[in-house]
């Protein structure tokens, strides 16, 4: 599913002169990305950063105004962001992104069953898609979700439903993560669950996600890109830009105190 | 398709088979011909979360090409059908690759200025009788069977309506059909999941046209004629409120909310005249204020209920 060409490059992602403009204002302005492949490399910023933007334009969701975009050595700036998911780079979302009114195991079998090459045949019967129950509880059980398997998706708790979405994304078995604010409005303990389940599915892949919970970021990224106006601010491990001047006065104010007191 | 709706599907084919014994025929097959039409607006709407303004040209473009093929070509009802059916899925083709490039309200305004622009190029072309309509279509026989009988006619109808019918359940529970409603419960994550999903909106949309051209062809054979109402925007707007008053996204839904309709409008033309598009705005101010699932809906709602079943 996922192409293995060009492993030996240090860099899974990299994006050069990355730039987007909405009607003159410039939400993203020469952002020069570089993920290192097997890590989990947070994006973070104050609100307006960016950092959205520049997920929506990676994932090709967004067109780039200039820029090139390079996924394992390959150039995907003009690629349809469909063509993305397939070539192993699989997005999350702000907002919960499961299939609402559709069961568990039926949310997980949407991922699934693209393989099965039969999602055009209006007039195959749905038990067709039972051969992949194994497999999607297999995939629920990883995020500790098959007791849940015949719920509706949108009766679920808040932080399952993250749960359920990563289930959804290791479905298509992607190379590569990104997460949007994977931890955003949660309680201690779901926080603390999906970080686990976050450190866990990051085995042999590598993740790029954006995070406000500084606990998160310095609990489990390796590496941390802090955007600020659409621009790279500063770049390295947590101790480095934690301590680094420029981003806590980027920061001003109580996330700068939080980002001071949790560096360890 | 499940045990209970299998026993539904049953219990309304017997009906079905029985009822010319005591209701008009003719009356029934009207409100099977526009049953089928919400069943295939359903698909698009209830299952796909599409909401096309124009479906009434499929419907007419539909009933104008089997009225063409059986009364100027001299073809049998049944190449009438066919010929008429797949003109219609072939419009879709074309209506549905431009609007599906837009989402939501732009999606609907799309599809309906496409619907009017057809709409005045059937007012002027000639093979569509323009204001007179295509009049004069004649039954004939199909296998072997003298469709003059309107018994005869109701039983081919009845037979085509099942089998539409049933292929319109077979897809919503296909693995297209999970697809479909993948892209109606949330559309980005299904493209983030490798989906392209304009191709599975585009096959939607043509099925959904063809069956709405299938119902347009059985009406014109039913009538004798096709008439530019059949392709007004009236009709386009009639199908959105059967859908709704029966419940949209439900399997037996649109078959009630056309009945409903069908029936008060007949019954209702020779006795209010034309005060029957109030009352047709009312009953629908109603369903959208109080009753917005619709009746399959609400009763279906009621009956998880009473059963203790979460409802959402």
């Amino acid at each position: 599913m996922t192409e293995k060409t060009a492993t030996a490059a240090p860099f899974i992602l990299e994006t050069t002169g990355l730039v987007k403009e909405f009607r003159g204002f410039v939400a993203v302005n020469g952002v020069d990305l570089k993920v290192r492949r097997g890590h989990i490399h947070a994006l973070i910023g104050p609100n307006g950063a960016g950092k959205t933007t520049c997920f929506n334009l990676l994932t090709k969701f967004l067109p780039p105004t200039r820029g090139t975009i390079r996924f394992n050595g390959k150039d995907i700036t003009n690629e349809a962001p469909q063509r993305i998911a397939r070539m192993g780079m699989v997005r999350s979302f702000q907002i919960s992104a499961v299939f609402p009114h559709l069961t568990v195991l039926e949310n997980v079998r949407i991922a699934l069953q693209r393989s099965l090459g039969t999602t055009f045949h209006f007039w195959k019967s749905g038990r067709t898609l039972d051969q992949l129950n194994e497999r999607a509880m297999a995939l629920l059980a990883e995020v500790g979700l098959e007791s849940y398997a015949r719920m509706v998706a949108v009766e679920m708790p808040y932080g399952r439903k993250r749960a359920l979405e990563i289930a959804t994304t290791l479905a298509l078995d992607p190379e590569m993560l990104l997460l949007d604010e994977p931890t955003q409005g949660m309680g201690h303990e779901d926080v603390d669950r999906v970080m686990e389940l976050i450190r866990k599915v990051s085995a042999n892949r590598t993740i790029l996600m954006v995070e406000h919970n500084m606990k998160v970021v310095s609990g489990i990224c390796d590496a941390i890109t802090v955007l600020a106006r659409g621009a790279v601010l500063a770049e390295g491990d947590y101790a480095s830009v934690s301590a680094n001047p420029v981003v806590i006065e980027a920061y001003m104010g109580s996330e700068a105190a939080q980002l001071v007191a949790e560096g360890h | 398709m499940n045990t209970k709706v299998s026993i539904a599907y049953l219990a309304g084919l017997a009906l079905l088979v029985a009822a010319p014994t005591v209701i008009y025929p003719v009356l029934v097959m009207k409100v099977l011909c526009f049953a089928l039409f919400a069943c295939a607006f359903n698909l698009l709407l209830g299952y796909t979360g599409l909401l096309s303004f124009g479906h009434a040209i499929f419907l007419g473009t539909s009933a104008y090409v089997a009225g063409y093929v059986i009364k100027v070509l001299e073809f049998g009802p049944l190449a009438g059908i066919a010929v008429g059916t797949v003109a219609a899925g072939a419009l879709g083709w074309v209506i549905g690759s431009l609007a599906i490039r837009r989402q939501g309200i732009y999606f609907a305004m799309i599809t309906l200025a496409l619907a009017q622009l057809m709409y005045f190029i059937y007012v002027q072309a000639p093979f569509t009788g323009g204001e007179d309509g295509l009049q004069g279509i004649a039954r004939g026989s199909m296998f072997g069977i003298d469709l003059t009988n309107d018994l005869a006619l109701y039983y081919v109808v009845v037979g085509f309506f099942a089998a539409a019918f049933w292929l319109i359940q077979r897809t919503i529970h296909s693995p297209f059909g999970q697809t479909l409603k993948a892209i109606r419960e949330n559309e980005q994550r299904t493209i983030s999941l490798g989906y392209d999903v304009d191709r599975y909106k585009l096959l939607a949309f043509v099925l959904s046209a063809a069956i709405a051209g299938l119902a347009g062809a059985l009406k014109a054979l039913l009538f004798g004629f096709a008439t530019l109402g059949d392709i007004h925007w009236h009709t386009s707007g009639e199908v959105v409120l059967m859908t709704l008053l029966g419940g949209m996204g439900t399997v037996f839904g649109p078959v009630v909310g056309a009945t409903v309709i069908v029936t008060l409008q007949t019954e209702l033309s020779d006795k209010v005249g034309s005060l029957v598009s109030v009352i047709m705005g009312c009953i629908f101010v109603f369903c959208v204020l109080v009753f917005r699932r619709g009746i399959v809906g609400e009763g279906v709602a009621l009956y998880k209920r009473m059963i203790g079943e979460k409802v959402h």
